[in-house]
């Protein structure tokens, strides 16, 4: 039976990281972890190297989690750590992006001798400073900064850690009982590996470990071989703060590797819509993994041969201290620009643009924003969704989240827990690019308040001024639009108070096409207009 | 004379579960079972009546002996997935036409950007929007025009719609407007079929409770001829008892209710299997259980703990994405919680690009079927893997039924496992024991990551297996799991049906009404638990004699979470003593509180349940106490007492016992085998 147990040791590794992620979903505080699912975990060797990571849902975290446990080792080699000593950081540059990513990392012993350390992250609502948004000047506005540290110092908890955080943010209950939840996951892995240590008769994961690395590297290499060496370059532009972003990047594929640059990018923004470096690997890796190797398991073996750069100084390599809370705005693009190039590489397998960011506005009671505002106090923070561009054999997804796996929140939910009414949440009609393939729709939305008092949204929304591009002849996807229905357009971001009695109007993106649209399967077009699509 | 009880001892019942692959039938009286297996047909009740018949004749029994039947059925959920059902068209709340297509706005799948939702029962031109509005409080913003709903008619009939779901925005708080729709349809289409959705979910969130109302209305007229048709059937056999309905809850209901609500009927095969493991589990005082129930095509997952699965209101009927979580049709409908996932006997074995044997989801069903079948079929799977590992008899498959081909079953591993996975010259018994492994972790994996999401554990509870593929595989998975025993009761190759026989009639009603507990409003409870109540009672008073149990349950959450908790209600129901409540469950599910903050309800249940009928105690038998080594036993030659040492098969008709290396099997009072580790 020996010729089957490496494969069922890989097999258990990806078992336990699942079973952790599941404690971790089910025990965190934050909606948003339990929701969306945006959180991440993973078992690592003593080196550092990932070995196996839960199938989650944001990849925004996929590759800037397995970079990070090597930081924590530097700081805090393993041999000095002992049982019960757990590891934490929110620090952006050293965990996943912004500060409100938690970062923990726990060794794992068997026998005395340490095996492998679990790494967990996930998003706690709030971390003080200003609050999740993109209008801070540098990370210090945007909340409580934690370097890499011990949460736990041979099982007693660091008191005075706690202590602090608890005093700087605003629901102290949730920060802090996220971190115990984080903690916990990663206990329930390491029993679990422990355990399965025994059962297949494993002094530690070292052998299986490398076979791991090397099969999924190979099977990487192997798909990267087949697609044809060059340079492949692409640039885009988006809304960016307060004035446009320009993206460009540099794909070249040698042999079995892939680099992929952001030279000649934008500068850092004044604004918190920077990306560090992590983040951006994350997302521009995820967009070539939605191509390449999709059935490989992520690991230090598969994330091995995407390498990803960008200047210092650079809006995707944005340094301390500058400020990050709002990089998935940007962050979310990257796979575009990335399948961008990928198109000419692998022509006929790459979607096409889509809205690609989230809509999340946060829609809040005027308090704070204007005098005498009587009305209830509430605060929501609803996310929706453009189409996503259409696909090498199919159309694109209606209001979709791509990249992101974030969910929608129902009406009625919004309805019962805010004072407001949405008069309307539809699909947009013809917003979804022409083209052989049509890009998905995007949607309409039509808040007013229920007793007519005033309110105000907060926007981190892009492609208004920059629709997404279709592919090979299909049309561009309609750009996104932000308005009161008596005609004042709003900005895409920042925040804006919707007076009294006045109607909010969102459009979200629409997705591009692909191939000329006089190429539609006529009975594809019967079928849009019929289902007035179009 | 006067027609026996269904419930006095004597009574003869028979157990009717139509399933994927296999139409099970069991026949109960005086504490005997006798059962049988046969292909599930085309048109189902034919199979139904085939399977009858054979239970009838092994029992040496008429059909107008029989005091009851129980049936089962995945009828609805095949017209769901094969979208056979009625042309449906969903009249819905103006500036809100799309609800059902837009969804959740998510991939369920991360890296696969060709992904598709499942593609709504009621397309676009069929959502027909009207002008009216109520809102999260239930009153009335904009009234409905009626003459909107009129004008629809003419176009209703044109197209020939069947059946028509009627949704509106906060409908559960405010039915009005969808029963003035009804009415108004009713009198312009009197022939078409109406669903509301305020009646089949009157729950929270507009998405789930109107995919629930549109696969409501889609299978009704379906299930309605069905029944109407097996009905018929049955007396032309000569049955004259009355006949009820296994529904996804784990309760029976009557056949008018689910003619009203066919959608509650759609997972009532493994619900049957979950209340036979949680009836052993209770008679056996045993507190913590795993039930397996592996079958053709899927296997099923469920924790029992203190003789009791885990209830929840969440399913999706047709994951169709390698059952991911998200791939397929959400139903708010009472439904035992398990993980259901691709293993099975027939699941298809191969060897992917890293040279990794994989096995599922994709299966081979019972048509073409596996490769040993003979019936078409060439891919090698699981039961093929199983017969080439000698755990199966070639001439007792599924009683006989089923003459199993051992050639075509290694041809197919050496061609699909054995060569790609290690070369020419792999053993075939070596590619078969792979594909058994693998399946066996698939299994155990699914098992981890559902504990994990319930935050219970698996070791040391007793694996209680049944379905034709479970026993073959629990003790392995016994092993693996950490689990102290397998339990294999009788007729395990049946359990479903065997379940059914078990269950009680019962019938569960949901209503949504907001309320923080900051302002707690206990006239309001009592009035919609009233409410319930009289539905319920309307069910399950015209079916079941003796006193009914009641249980509430309201879904909480604390304010500004995703997710409610259920949480069982105190016989007083005031605020404070829902909040020592909801704490409680929180804690034991969570493992810490979060004090400061309010809590908010969102739904309330409430379910009437009669008394269940006990299992049956079998004629006793005189002890055996003999030790039998290895080999394959007769199940039916072993008495109470005696032990087989594995390796060994314990043969049975509709399955086989695989008691591993190392582990023993004993036969309790009951006819259970039971499993350990040897002493």
């Amino acid at each position: 039976m020996s010729a089957i147990r490496d494969q069922l040791a890989w097999s258990r590794l990806l078992a336990i990281v699942e079973e952790q992620a599941q404690t971790l979903m089910r025990t965190a505080f934050s909606t948003v972890v339990r929701e969306a699912g945006d959180l991440s975990a993973g078992v690592f060797d003593t080196r550092g190297a990932m070995l196996a990571q839960a199938v989650t849902g944001t990849p925004g975290h996929v590759n800037a989690m397995a970079a990070s446990v090597g930081k924590f080792l530097a700081k805090f080699p393993l041999a000095e750590l002992v049982e019960g000593d757990v590891l934490v950081t929110n620090d952006p540059w050293d965990a996943t992006g912004h500060l409100n990513d938690f970062t923990v990392v726990t060794p794992v012993f068997a026998s005395a001798r340490p095996v492998a350390l679990f790494a967990a992250t996930s998003h706690i609502a709030d971390v003080g400073g200003r609050g999740f948004g993109p209008d801070g000047r540098e990370v210090f506005e945007e909340g409580f900064r934690i370097p890499i540290i011990k949460l736990f110092n041979a099982g007693a908890p660091n008191a005075v850690l706690l202590e602090l955080l608890k005093a700087n943010v605003r629901d102290p209950l949730v920060a802090e009982g996220d971190l115990h939840s984080l903690a916990a996951c990663n206990r329930v892995g390491g029993q679990r590996l422990v355990a399965a240590l025994k059962e297949f008769d494993l002094p530690d994961l070292d052998r299986v470990g490398s076979w791991i690395m090397r099969t999924s590297e190979r099977a990487m290499a192997e798909q990267i071989r087949a697609v044809p060496d060059g340079v492949y370059r692409h640039a885009m532009q988006v809304d960016g703060y307060d004035q446009p972003v320009r993206v460009v990047c540099a794909l070249t594929v040698a042999g079995e590797g892939i680099a992929i640059d952001f030279q000649g990018s934008s500068g850092i923004s004044p604004y918190g819509i920077n990306v560090p470096l992590n983040y951006t690997e994350a997302y521009a890796s995820f967009g070539v993994r939605c191509v390449i190797g999709n059935d490989v398991p992520n690991n230090a073996g598969s994330l091995a041969p995407v390498r990803v750069s960008a200047p210092r100084g650079c809006i995707l390599n944005a340094e301390f201290p500058a400020a990050v809370s709002a990089r998935h705005a940007l962050g979310q693009m990257l796979p575009d620009v990335v399948l961008g190039c990928l198109d000419q590489a692998l022509p006929g397998v790459a979607p096409a643009e889509g809205a690609s960011c989230i809509w999340n506005p946060v829609l809040r009671s005027a308090h704070g924003r204007i005098g005498n505002a009587a009305a209830e106090p509430f605060v929501i923070n609803p996310i929706f969704n453009g189409g996503t561009g259409a696909r090498a054999a199919k159309d694109g997804l209606s209001t979709t989240a791509f990249p992101s796996g974030v969910r929608t929140t129902p009406t009625e939910i919004n309805e019962v827990t805010a004072p407001l009414v949405f008069k309307r949440r539809e699909f947009r009609r013809g917003s979804g690019g022409a083209g052989e393939l049509r890009g998905g729709l995007g949607q309409i939305i039509e808040i007013v308040h229920a007793e007519g008092a005033p309110f105000v949204v907060s926007k981190m929304f892009d492609r208004i001024g920059h629709p997404a591009k279709g592919r090979r002849g299909g049309a561009p996807g309609a750009a996104g639009r932000v308005y009161l229905k008596d005609g004042s357009e709003l900005r895409g971001k920042g925040q804006d108070v919707v007076p009294a009695g006045a109607t909010l109007v969102l459009e979200t993106p629409g997705g591009g096409g692909v191939g000329d649209p006089r190429r539609r399967d006529p009975a594809a077009v019967r079928r849009d207009e019929e289902e007035g699509l179009v | 004379m006067a027609p026996r009880k269904a419930t006095s001892p004597g009574a003869v019942r028979v157990a009717v579960d139509i399933g994927g692959t296999f139409t099970d039938v069991v026949l109960e009286a005086s504490g005997r079972q006798v059962a049988t297996k046969v292909l599930t047909t085309n048109v189902p009740a034919e199979g139904v009546i085939a399977g009858v018949r054979r239970v009838l004749d092994i029992a040496g029994r008429r059909a107008e002996d029989v005091d009851l039947l129980l049936h089962g059925t995945t009828l609805a959920t095949n017209a769901l997935i094969e979208r056979r059902g009625a042309r449906t068209a969903f009249i819905t709340t103006a500036g809100h036409r799309d609800v059902l297509e837009m969804a959740l706005e998510n991939r369920f799948e991360q890296y696969d950007v060709n992904v598709d939702r499942p593609t709504p029962l009621v397309p676009r031109r069929w959502r027909l929007a009207v002008p009216e509005r109520v809102n999260a409080g239930g009153e009335v913003l904009t009234p409905l025009d009626p003459d909107a709903v009129r004008a629809l008619a003419p176009t209703l009939t044109a197209a020939g719609m069947e059946s028509v779901a009627v949704g509106f925005l906060h409908g559960y708080a405010n039915p009005c407007h969808e029963r003035l729709a009804r009415e108004l349809l009713a009198d312009e289409l009197p022939e078409v079929i109406v669903t509301l959705a305020s009646e089949v979910c009157p729950e929270i969130r507009e998405f789930e409770r109107f995919s629930t109302a549109c696969a409501n209305a889609y299978v009704k007229p379906l299930m309605s001829r069905y029944l109407a048709d097996l009905q018929q059937r049955l007396v032309e056999l000569g049955l004259r008892c009355p006949f009820l309905m296994m529904t996804s809850g784990g309760g029976l209901t009557s056949v008018e209710s689910a003619r009203e609500f066919p959608i509650r009927l759609v997972e009532s095969g493994p619900a049957g299997g979950a209340i036979l493991a949680a009836r052993i589990a209770k008679q056996l005082r045993l507190d913590r259980v795993v039930s397996l129930d592996m079958g053709g095509t899927t296997a099923k997952i469920c924790l029992i703990d203190d003789g009791a699965p885990a209830h929840s209101r969440a399913f999706e009927v047709d994951r169709s994405y390698r059952f991911r979580k998200g791939s397929g049709l959400p139903v708010r409908i009472p439904v035992i919680e398990m993980v259901e996932i691709g293993a099975g006997g027939g699941s298809i074995a191969t060897v992917d690009r890293m040279a990794r044997v994989q096995v599922g989801p994709e299966s081979a069903g019972s048509s073409p079927g596996p490769a040993c079948y003979d019936r078409g079929g060439d891919r090698a799977t699981v039961t093929d893997a199983n017969l080439v590992l000698q755990r199966l008899q070639p001439d007792r498959f599924a009683g006989g039924a089923i003459p199993l081909n051992s050639a075509a079953a290694a041809a197919a591993l050496a061609r699909d496992v054995a060569r790609p996975w290690r070369g020419e010259g792999t053993a075939v018994a070596e590619a078969a024991a792979a594909v058994s492994e693998v399946v066996d972790e698939n299994m155990c994996a699914a098992a981890r990551a559902h504990a994990a999401e319930w935050g219970k554990d698996l070791n040391g509870r007793t694996l209680i297996a049944f379905g034709g593929g479970a026993p073959l595989h629990a003790g392995r998975l016994m092993a693996k799991l950490g689990c102290a025993r397998v339990l294999v009761p009788p007729s395990a190759g049946v359990g479903s049906a065997v379940g059914f026989l078990a269950a009680p009639v019962a019938y569960e009603v949901v209503r949504s009404r907001y309320m923080s507990l900051a302002r707690f409003d206990a006239a309001t409870v009592a009035r919609v638990m009233e409410e319930m109540r009289a539905e319920a009672r309307g069910v399950v008073g015209a079916i079941a004699q003796g006193a009914l149990r009641e249980s509430r349950h309201a879904y909480m959450r604390y304010v500004g979470q995703g997710y409610e908790i259920a949480v069982e209600l105190p016989v007083n129901i005031s605020g404070g003593d829902l909040r020592a409540a909801f704490d409680a469950r929180y804690e034991a599910l969570y493992g810490r509180l979060i004090p400061a903050l309010d809590v908010e309800v969102l739904s309330w249940t409430l379910t009437l349940r009669a008394a269940a009928p006990s299992l049956p105690s079998p004629p006793s038998r005189a002890r055996g106490d003999n030790v039998i080594n290895g080999g394959n036993v007769e199940r039916d030659s072993l008495r109470p007492g005696d032990r087989v040492a594995g390796p060994a098969n314990i043969v049975e008709d509709q399955t086989v016992i695989v008691v591993p290396v190392e582990t023993e099997a004993s036969i309790d009072e009951r006819g259970n085998v039971l499993i350990g580790r040897r002493a």
